[in-house]
């Protein structure tokens, strides 16, 4: 398909299994917005997407789906007409709710992966729990600022519960927010990861966590 | 014991990126407290690249490093 022509990197049968994927985005904000765009761009065949949020102001600095046209709408609606013109052959399913204990055993099934795209440490951590009683692998990633952090978690791994303290919800961003050019880095490291997931290469970021810190150009990869 | 901690993102503000402290019988806690960073305040601690607890004996040639918790999407 003329569509793919420049996934190059991509054999027809890796294609093939790119079409077929099924995902899950958790959260449609400064990540999930440039995850989405990115996941349909590469031809995943089903993407789900989920975030009970409308876009604000205050979006505008960095969010891809926030435009003057988009404020007060609901973002995975927004998300929903922005894929039909990008990449038509994607199935979504937009669901316009957050995430939480009450519905995450209807949400939270059968994808070959789960992106975590959240801005509540305490939903990453409910959502980790259910990916691991899933057996689906989750890809993390996270922003403040400057500063980033992105790991694979496969299920048993419960890395997140040594990535943050018990009963924190939220992190640094609440003092020094996040720029436009943070979400964009981060959420392509997280799509690569994913795409690794879904073709089983090697050189996952498992027990490991890429922290990126733009303010001293550092890319560090710890083992966690 | 001179114990080097290793400070990330925004413990580095006003701090720099590495503090070597003076300490008898350190902790991470009682180094990090020094340099005025809380337990509450750290998501991830290390000692030598390694999880480490905020209540671990340290021994000399020992280094620390600190991260404050990143949650933003």
């Amino acid at each position: 398909m003329e569509r793919y022509k420049r996934n190059g990197i991509f054999t027809e049968h890796e294609m093939n299994i790119i079409k077929n994927s099924n995902v899950c985005i958790v959260g449609c904000g400064g990540l999930g917005g440039y995850i989405l765009e990115m996941l349909s761009r590469i031809g995943i065949g089903k993407i789900t997407i989920i975030d009970g949020d409308v876009f604000e102001k205050s979006n505008l600095n960095r969010q891809i789906l926030a435009t003057t046209q988009t404020i007060g709408k609901i973002k995975v609606k927004e998300a929903g007409k922005r894929i039909f013109k990008v990449n038509p052959n994607v199935q979504i399913t937009m669901i316009h709710d957050f995430l939480n204990e009450d519905n995450i055993d209807i949400i939270i099934k059968k994808f070959d992966v789960v992106i975590d795209a959240l801005d509540s440490i305490k939903t990453r951590i409910l959502l980790q729990k259910k990916c691991e009683e899933e057996n689906i692998p989750l890809v993390h990633g996270a922003i403040a600022g400057w500063f980033g952090q992105v790991t694979t978690i496969m299920p048993g791994d419960r890395t997140l519960d040594r990535l943050y303290p018990k009963d924190l919800n939220k992190g640094i961003e609440t003092e020094i927010g996040n720029p436009s050019f943070t979400p964009g880095l981060v959420a392509s490291l997280e799509v690569s990861e994913v795409i690794k997931v879904i073709l089983k290469k090697e050189e996952l970021l498992r027990n490991k966590m890429l922290y990126i810190d733009l303010l001293d150009n550092e890319f560090q990869v710890i083992d966690i | 014991m001179k114990v080097e901690v290793r400070l990330f993102a925004t413990f580095r503000e006003g701090r720099g990126k590495k503090i070597y402290v003076e300490m008898d019988q350190p902790t991470p806690i009682k180094l990090l407290e020094s340099i005025g960073i809380l337990e509450e305040d750290v998501a991830i601690l290390l000692i030598n690249g390694r999880d480490g607890k905020f209540d671990q004996e340290i021994n000399d040639g020992d280094y620390l490093s600190v991260f404050p918790p990143v949650g933003g999407g």
